[in-house]
């Protein structure tokens, strides 16, 4: 796996990463159609991830949890907007109540994926995310990580570079 | 572009580990002062104050919510959404890294006519 690259807009609070993997385009596709292989990356090692429904189809739902060290189990959904396989997908992602509905305090994102074989047996992936607002940025970044907090220190940190400079 | 008066207000308030520790807790979200000083073995009236220095260095701000405050933390919303962006690409080059462990372990198939 290699990133290729990575563009970050603060203004329009998209990013889009790009990563090319030697292997063939079925293959990558099934990361994302597959829930088994799907979990084994979606969520990291101290939140692994258990996708409980999966309809890769417009309008589907994939619901999951992920477990945390304490037994804490967040829920999260995506709702497919668009799939074309083996070649792209978008999808909204946001967090669920304890219940798995949809939060509907809480903000969702929406991921645009796109597969495609280039040559010698290599293909690319890029993933392309857009957040509605500062605010709901702030929140889906903070809840998907539970380092919401040393995230934070960071901005401390870097007033006072700010202020050394 | 900072004012030296700021720079030192800024300064002052980030001087003290509890002030730290509150900014660092309103910038995750909006606290109440009384859920704040739960943190902290002071008075309300303690916390209270280092709210406002907070407050006056441009760190924090305070809104009143039914019968109580609320502090949130004040960064520059650019450079907030660029820090978050950060965060998040450390999420996605995680994810790929695994995503690679993964896609390793799909045994290749014999190549076949026709698209793969």
């Amino acid at each position: 796996m290699s990133i290729i690259s990575t563009v970050k807009d603060p203004e329009a609070l998209t990013m889009t990463i790009t990563a090319e993997f030697a292997a063939p385009q079925e293959h990558v596709w099934r990361l994302w159609a597959d829930p088994r292989l799907l979990e084994r990356w979606w969520g990291p090692p101290t939140y692994p991830a258990t996708v409980v429904d999966h309809d890769l189809t417009p309008g589907g739902r994939v619901n999951y949890y992920m477990t945390g060290p304490e037994g804490d189990q967040p829920r999260g959904w995506w709702r497919i907007l668009a799939v074309d396989s083996p070649a792209s997908l978008s999808f909204e992602d946001g967090f669920a109540d304890s219940e798995g509905n949809p939060d509907p305090a809480m903000p969702s994102m929406v991921i645009q994926v796109s597969v495609e074989p280039q040559e010698q047996g290599v293909t690319r992936m890029v993933i392309a995310t857009t957040f509605p607002s500062l605010e709901s940025m702030e929140q889906l970044v903070a809840m998907g990580m539970e380092e919401g907090m040393s995230q934070a220190m960071g901005q401390i940190e870097g007033i006072l570079t700010e202020l050394q400079a | 572009m900072l004012d030296e008066a700021r720079t030192d207000r800024i300064l002052h308030a980030l001087s003290d580990a509890t002030r730290r520790d509150i900014l660092t807790r309103s910038l995750v979200g909006p606290h109440s002062v009384s859920s704040l000083a739960r943190n902290y073995a002071m008075s309300l009236a303690a916390v209270q104050k280092h709210v406002a220095v907070l407050e006056s260095a441009g760190l924090v701000t305070k809104e009143r919510h039914g019968r109580e405050s609320r502090v949130t933390g004040q960064i520059d919303s650019v450079r907030a959404a660029r820090r978050l962006l950060d965060h998040y690409e450390d999420v996605w080059r995680d994810r790929l890294d695994r995503f690679g462990e993964v896609l390793a372990t799909i045994p290749a198939e014999p190549l076949q006519e026709g698209n793969a």
